[in-house]
């Protein structure tokens, strides 16, 4: 195996592109080295994206945030405005892995690790956030829903690399929010989980919404007919009832060692419900 | 073919050559003489081989030694001034808040970690900073208990 | 001095005080050294190869084009390992769990083992190893295994225990049974009767250190390993056993050991680490990964048991029945019987019985975990009795009380009891303000108690005194969790010198007799009575040393607070010889002072706990969250009260896991889902309250300071506790651990229908 270092983002895909070989981006390393470890893959190249300017950082533009691909999730729950501005979302940082995994793992390669069950996949696309992606024929966005393409496997083409996940401009009267449920209370991976992203009128009522859920699927679902449930609401109990009947509709689950059919549609439910009040609370309803 | 690498380890200069797939724990381990990080799991979730990288913590099992060229590394052995114990060491001996002691190093990097960050946190925060240490034997009691009475001595 | 097991009452100097562990400042600063911290020149690196099969033949292993790869020293199959075992089928057992012979017989089970230069070379010579199985249909679960239509795991099998013996093989290997009285008599006296059945599923030790040593063999046949567990001695006397050694010439040495709880009581890997040794010539090193300690090592029983009690109005249970079937995972074993010792222990029952039934399925071999089967059983009892209690109305604690063993209980498993804790530990639960305090919202409260035997066993101390009057103690039996610093107490007291003069070290099996393994809480228990009578003995000898050096009959000298004095008024001018004197002028006087002891420790004294938890549950999740936990058990006497607290801390949190979220997870392949700490839950630092204490201490009338084993008894009432307290924040019973958020969920949404 060789292991780079380039400094930029072309040489980095240039050095992805042209690999014969099995190559794999390092960005955090929480998953890669886990699955090396278990002998899983055999990479005969790991390209490390930490030293390449302009990846580690967090940007705020006219547009709204960007987050570098190689910026570990402590460094986001370490940038106040930010966890001001989307706290869903850094509470989904904030729930992957323990304070040791976080200084490492990133959003970036959470997404691209393509687990049904990424905690920052359903707080993300309830954001509606894209990524920017470079490789070998030029750039490209896309959006978050549509980074994954099955359990283990993204539709990043040969030589692609993520350079950042981008956020839209934080909408006046908007609020986000990320919950998942796991049997403990740290260092579990996510049984079933929801995102919801809620912008209100001047009168509370909801104007736009974006409901994501994960691990009850291949990918994250972006629930659109729950979203449409809640619009027009002030989230009165019958908008929440609705919701959390069109969520555990939406759900495709298996039973596995994490948890049943059974438990993850019924839970599903229950925490779209409850996202949503605190989505709602955040975005200064009442 | 090796990674040559140049590294700071608890303030010394080190230089190691290791193979470009072997994880910083096993470096540390088995090149460099430094048993005190503990592989507990190797894949991340027991925190027995917790190091402080450049002011974070990380698990080292889940670092490549590649990765260390002009890094900065804390690691148990470093942690006492001397012949003088750190605070929270000398809390964990005085309360008791070790019994076989193979999770003891992890703990008191995590706990340093997270003094630094937060010199006076409730039961509840050091309660989900130290979670991903797992401790089989105490029931985490006193390891609680400990990085109180560290914190309160640290904050003078 | 009395050099006999029974108790004197004496006001204490240093027993009793929280001094700070020798092992302390090395454990704190990463240079304590445990199983995998050592390595030896030419040390090569094992790895073992594992069947991905729960039950198959293997028909052909293949270790060829593995044996040519550059770097590969060594190759191990069953060829390698033959059967010495001269037919004791037992030690046959042991040897065919560390490497499979004709079969395999669980996931994980080995087949063959490399030694290498490095572990990439290892990891590709187990690629290169070719393995030709038949698979076989297998069984995981207990109840099934009992089943006539079971596939057969062992044809030698025949169930031990039932008159005439069967003649068929079956996966039934023994059957046992317990109790007196007349239980249809008993039953026909009782107002209520309730029958239940409980399951609960397996899990493991969870120590945070995985399998680990290295072993080295000479072409002279002597030996030498580095191993962490729980008895050193038994680990040589196994390994040179199966391998053909002179026990004597196999010096085993226990690292610092990083947890055990049972789990490092058995042998896994280390004869294969020394047939590697042998083979190749060189130091071998052999670290199990977390994956193989989860697949391969240590789990306790799954467990299915049936429980039947009756009652009258007033409380007074009439009769008490229960059958319970555990398994010993791929190999015959008698869990289920220390189950059915267990079950009615802490109660006075007139008409008592227990029957069990031991299984074998296609699991690894069950180890021993803290209070072994005790857990389980417990949980089905407590949870029958809180019903009892409801049925009848009567408080659940009073009623406990009512019918809690005491001293001259028959007790259901034979003997009678002498002094005991249980009513002390129930009177002090009643007490205790937690079982006033108030209840938050979806919060319920309960409580239950718990027994375990502790044993004692055979166990040596050498106690030396230095020149410069400082004492040395080498112990045989391994320190799990801090009993270096009670032996260091013990022979402080004993002696009169402060704690700090006192070093103690576990030594390794070329310096001292046999010692029984650390298992059954005896490690304190009979380490600490043997480095008393050690140190009785070196006392002996110093005054013999003071005697001589006045030149009057040794009867006129006393030992008092670390000197030799001489009795009576005329000899009033001798100034006291300090250990120090005597120490320094022993040259002169006889030699080096020294006291020894090789005792079997018998009566380690029966233990009572009785735990209380409040649970809160949300029942919209079913996710539960331990809100107060408090723990009340007798020690006899806390010879480190830090120590005896952190015991019952550590147990009660690990039976929280285990009612909790902590199972194995077998796939209808037969294989293990969940062999990792991510998906293995046991509990972390965020998923506990501080865990209440209270030391009770009635003495052991057969220990010299009245100590009794404390270290087993803390995991046994917690799966009961915990249950009957989700019970009581869901009103729905719980009869199936771990009460995981699925199964709560489900047992209230069925409740609702
Ligand atoms: C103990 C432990 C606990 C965990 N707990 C959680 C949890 O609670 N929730 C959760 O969601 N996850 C959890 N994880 C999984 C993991 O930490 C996360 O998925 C993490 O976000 C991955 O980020 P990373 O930077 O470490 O990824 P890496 O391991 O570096 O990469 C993951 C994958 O993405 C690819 N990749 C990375 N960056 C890019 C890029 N810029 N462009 C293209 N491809 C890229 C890599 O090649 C690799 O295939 C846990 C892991 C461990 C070890
Ligand atoms: S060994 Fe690194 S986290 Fe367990
Ligand atoms: S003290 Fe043994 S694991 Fe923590």
């Amino acid at each position: 195996m060789r292991y780079e270092t380039p400094s930029t983002a072309k040489e980095a895909v240039s050095l992805m592109a042209k690999e014969k070989g099995i190559a794999y981006i390092l960005a955090g390393g929480t998953d890669l080295l886990v699955k090396m470890k278990a002998g899983m893959i055999e990479p005969d190249l790991v390209v490390d994206i930490k030293r390449v300017k302009g990846m580690n950082e967090i940007k705020k533009g006219a547009g709204g945030y960007s987050i570098g691909a190689a910026v570990p999730c402590v460094a986001i729950l370490e940038n106040a405005a930010f966890v001001k501005a989307w706290p869903g979302v850094a509470d989904a940082a904030n729930l992957i892995g323990s304070r040791q995994v976080q200084g490492r793992s990133t959003m970036t390669g959470n997404m691209c690790n393509a687990s049904p069950a990424a905690d920052s996949v359903p707080a993300l696309v309830a954001a509606g956030a894209k990524v920017s992606i470079a490789g070998p024929k030029g750039n490209r966005k896309l959006a978050v829903e549509d980074v994954a393409a099955g359990v283990g496997r993204n539709n990043l083409k040969k030589g692609e690399i993520i350079t950042s996940i981008d956020l839209p401009k934080k909408a006046a009267k908007s609020g986000d929010a990320y919950l998942r449920f796991t049997p403990r209370t740290e260092m579990d991976i996510a049984v079933v989980s929801v995102g919801v992203n809620l912008t209100l009128d001047g009168k509370g009522v909801i104007t736009k919404a974006r409901v994501a859920l994960g691990a009850v699927s291949t990918t994250v679902l972006l629930v659109k007919e729950a979203a449409k449930a809640i619009i027009g609401t002030k989230l009165d109990d019958a908008a929440k009832a609705n919701l959390a009947a069109l969520c555990s509709a939406a759900c495709k689950p298996i039973d596995d060692k994490r948890g049943t059919i059974e438990f993850r549609t019924d839970v599903a439910g229950v925490l779209a419900r409850r996202a949503a009040e605190t989505a709602y609370a955040r975005a200064g309803g009442k | 073919m090796g990674a040559h690498v140049n590294t700071t380890i608890n303030g010394d200069a080190v230089e190691f050559v290791c193979a470009p797939d072997e994880s910083l724990l096993d470096v540390l381990r088995n090149r460099i003489g430094l048993t005190g990080a503990k592989e507990g799991c190797g894949t991340g979730d027991c925190g027995a081989c917790s190091v402080i990288l450049d002011g974070r913590l990380v698990c080292s099992c889940l670092v490549l030694g590649a990765e260390m060229n002009g890094k900065k590394l804390e690691t148990i052995e470093g942690m006492a001034d001397g012949a003088k114990l750190h605070p929270l060491q000398q809390h964990f001996i005085d309360g008791a808040a070790l019994q076989c002691g193979i999770c003891t190093p992890g703990f008191l990097m995590a706990a340093q970690a997270l003094l630094r960050k937060n010199p006076d946190p409730t039961e509840e925060e050091i309660r989900y900073g130290l979670a991903g240490n797992l401790c089989r034997c105490t029931g985490y009691d006193k390891i609680v208990r400990a990085v109180q009475a560290a914190a309160k001595e640290m904050r003078g | 001095m009395p050099l006999d097991q029974d108790l004197e009452i004496k006001k204490f100097k240093v027993i009793g005080t929280r001094v700070r562990r020798p092992d302390g400042v090395d454990k704190v600063t990463g240079r304590a050294r445990y199983g995998a911290d050592t390595s030896a020149p030419g040390q090569l690196v094992a790895l073992v190869l594992r069947s991905p099969h729960p039950h198959a033949i293997i028909k052909k292993i293949d270790i060829s084009k593995a044996e040519k790869l550059a770097g590969v020293k060594a190759i191990i199959t069953s060829a390698d390992l033959p059967d010495l075992t001269n037919g004791d089928r037992a030690m046959l057992d042991i040897l065919e769990n560390c490497m499979a012979r004709k079969k395999v017989l669980y996931d994980g089970h080995a087949v063959a083992a490399v030694a290498a230069i490095d572990a990439t070379t290892a990891r590709a010579a187990l690629k290169l190893i070719k393995v030709d199985y038949q698979i076989l249909p297998h069984v995981t679960d207990v109840d099934e295994a009992l089943k006539p239509t079971s596939p057969v795991i062992h044809d030698h099998i025949f169930t031990d225990g039932i008159e005439p013996k069967p003649t068929k093989a079956s996966n039934f290997n023994k059957q046992a049974e317990y109790g007196h009285g007349d239980l249809d008599a008993g039953f026909a006296e009782a107002d209520v009767i309730i029958e239940k059945s409980y399951k609960t599923e397996q899990t493991h030790q969870g120590y945070i250190e995985p399998h680990s040593c290295l072993a080295s063999v000479s072409p002279d046949g002597a030996a030498e390993m580095w191993v962490c567990t729980q008895g050193h001695f038994v680990y040589r006397n196994q390994c040179a056993a199966l391998l053909g050694l002179d026990a004597n010439k196999l010096r085993v040495t226990a690292s610092e050991i990083g947890g055990g709880f049972g789990g490092k009581t058995h042998i896994w890997t280390e004869p294969l680490a020394l047939a590697l040794s042998r083979k190749a010539n060189r130091p071998v090193k052999l670290t199990m990964s977390r994956e193989e300690v989860f697949r391969c090592t240590g789990p306790t029983s799954s467990t299915s048991i049936d429980v039947k009690i009756g009652a009258k109005k007033d409380g007074t249970i009439t009769a008490a029945f229960a059958e319970l079937r555990y398994h010993g995972g791929a190999f015959p074993s008698n869990w289920a019987e220390f189950g059915a010792m267990t079950t009615w222990a802490c109660y006075d029952i007139k008409n008592c019985k227990s029957l069990s039934k031991d299984a074998i399925v296609n699991r690894p071999k069950t180890a021993a975990y803290r209070a072994p089967s005790a857990p389980q059983s417990c949980f089905a009892v407590e949870n029958t009795i809180d019903e009892v209690a409801k049925a009848i109305g009567m408080d659940p604690v009073e009623l406990r009380i009512k019918n809690a063993a005491k001293e001259g209980t028959k007790s259901s498993y034979g003997p009678v009891y002498g002094p005991i804790g249980i009513g002390a530990t129930l009177q002090a639960a009643k007490n205790h303000p937690h079982m006033k305090a108030p209840l938050a919202k979806d919060t319920g409260r309960g409580m239950a108690c718990g027994f375990w035997f502790n044993f004692g066993g055979q166990t040596c101390v050498d106690l030396n005194v230095t020149p410069d009057g400082t004492i040395t103690v080498a112990v045989g039996t391994m320190d799990v969790g801090g009993s270096r610093a009670s032996l260091a107490l013990a022979a402080a007291e004993e002696l009169g010198v402060p704690y700090e003069a006192v070093r103690v070290i576990v030594a390794d099996t070329s310096s001292l007799g046999h010692n029984d393994m650390t298992d059954g809480s005896r490690g304190t228990f009979s380490s600490s009575m043997a480095a008393v009578f050690a140190a009785r003995n070196a006392i002996t000898i110093l005054r013999e040393r003071a005697a001589k050096t006045w030149e009057i009959p040794v009867d006129d000298v006393e030992w008092v607070d670390g000197e030799a004095k001489a009795k009576g008024a005329s000899r009033g001018n001798l100034a006291p010889l300090t250990l120090k004197d005597l120490a320094k002028g022993a040259g002169g006087t006889g030699g080096p002072i020294a006291g020894h002891s090789e005792i079997v420790a018998d009566n380690a004294g029966v233990s009572f706990g009785t735990h209380i938890c409040d649970a809160h549950v949300d029942k919209e999740t079913g996710k539960t969250t331990i809100t107060r936990y408090t723990v009340i058990q007798d020690a006899g006497k806390a010879m480190h009260p830090s120590y005896v607290e952190g015991q019952y801390q550590g147990g009660a949190a690990q039976g929280i896991g285990w009612a909790l979220n902590e199972e194995y997870v077998y796939g209808t392949n037969g294989r293990l889902q969940n062999a990792a700490f991510l998906d293995y839950r046991i509990p972390v630092c965020s998923d506990l309250p501080m865990i209440d204490t209270q030391i009770l201490e009635i003495p052991n009338p057969h220990h010299p300071y009245g100590v009794r084993g404390v270290g087993e008894t803390p995991i046994v009432p917690p799966l009961a506790a915990v249950s009957i307290a989700v019970t009581n924040a869901t009103g729905v019973r719980m009869h199936h651990i771990p009460m995981s958020p699925p199964r709560i969920l489900k047992a209230i949404k069925s409740a609702k229908m």
